[in-house]
């Protein structure tokens, strides 16, 4: 059960870089990543993949955007929140996307440390992290509340084209989840950070595998791709 | 693995890089927020928000996610077939454009 081994005889040897290296490392022998261990490769896929069906919800949602002849409603406006007596645009958006950006600040910096085996700092700034995801999911719950409220439904609403509310729904129904599923596993790595686990190198309940502070750089990875999305959702949905 | 975690620990790149990466995807994400509130419409519009879009996202990928410290090799492989949605995109704006023609001719605007 030990991991794939990166002590085989090549590694002693200095690789070539930049398109030499492409070459190199993808027309050789066992295995092409040769830097990166096979949880990073695998994590990088799951997210590729990812990447397609996020991919694929925002193409739909173009498409039924495009093709409706029903005026669109103007997010902008939907969005919008009364606060002090002003109506401000996009506001609680806004706020939701700075605090997703804080929390993959402090996810990078928690791999950091982690990396320097600073227990207590990388246990702090992954609970940070935790914390600002649950702050976003609540935000998103008062939007869902919002809308649901004024009227929007996967099949219709006030203001104009039915398709707006079952792309909202799907795609940040969908981004959320992503989101929550996140939280709970910052908060189990967090634990396992605290409780030594990788340092003394503790088995996984579950994959009975040796701890290693790349466990963290893992959970970093799907975080900062939750991150992403969120750009990606934001430029296209909220603002487009 | 001892050889795998030194390597990992000798090429931590400072604090200091990640919290101008973060400085920076604030600005971003203002400047995205302003192409809203100060109400840009079409090209500049769209041609803004597309440019703080990928700026944030490579900034994400690139220093947060540790690309720019990988071998090409896992960079290509991740990066490149993405590059297959933006045929998928082109394919489904000809398909709207039809669909939306359609609807007009037989419906009539505004159903």
């Amino acid at each position: 059960m030990t991991k794939t081994a990166l002590t085989n005889m090549g590694e002693s040897i200095a690789r070539p870089t930049g398109w030499a290296g492409f070459s190199a490392d993808w027309t050789s022998d066992q295995r092409a990543f040769k830097s990166a261990s096979w949880g990073k490769v695998m994590i990088w896929i799951f997210l590729l993949s990812d990447t397609f069906i996020f991919s694929c919800f925002l193409i739909s949602y173009m498409t039924v955007r495009m093709s409706t002849t029903a005026p669109w409603p103007n997010p902008s406006e939907v969005f919008a929140l009364t606060i002090g007596g002003q109506e401000i645009p996009l506001i609680l958006i806004a706020i939701m996307t700075f605090i997703l950006i804080s929390s993959s600040g402090t996810m990078a910096m928690a791999v950091n440390y982690g990396y320097r085996r600073d227990r207590v700092k990388t246990t702090a700034l992954i609970l940070a992290t935790a914390a600002f995801g649950a702050s976003f999911v609540g935000m998103q719950a008062f939007e869902w509340t919002k809308l649901i409220t004024e009227g929007v439904r996967p099949w219709g609403n006030p203001w104009g084209a039915p398709q707006f509310g079952s792309s909202f729904f799907l795609i940040t129904g969908f981004h959320g989840t992503h989101v929550t599923i996140g939280v709970i596993f910052l908060l189990i790595i967090a634990r396992k950070v605290w409780r030594g686990d990788f340092d003394h190198e503790r088995r996984g309940f579950f994959t009975s595998r040796k701890g290693s502070y790349e466990n963290v750089e893992t959970m970093g990875l799907y975080w900062h791709f939750v991150d992403l999305v969120w750009v990606f959702i934001f430029a296209l949905f909220y603002l487009w | 693995m001892a050889q795998e975690t030194t390597h990992a620990e000798a090429h931590q790149p400072p604090i200091k890089l990640f919290l101008i990466v973060w400085g920076w995807l604030f600005v971003l994400s203002t400047c995205s927020y302003l192409v809203d509130y100060f109400g840009f419409e079409g090209y500049p519009r769209w041609s803004l928000i597309l440019l703080f879009m990928f700026a944030k996202a490579g900034l994400i990928v690139a220093v947060f996610m540790h690309m720019a410290w990988e071998r090409l090799a896992l960079v290509y492989a991740i990066l490149v077939p993405p590059g297959a949605v933006l045929v998928f995109v082109a394919i489904m704006i000809f398909e709207s454009d039809y669909t939306h023609a359609a609807r007009l001719m037989f419906f009539g605007a505004g159903s």
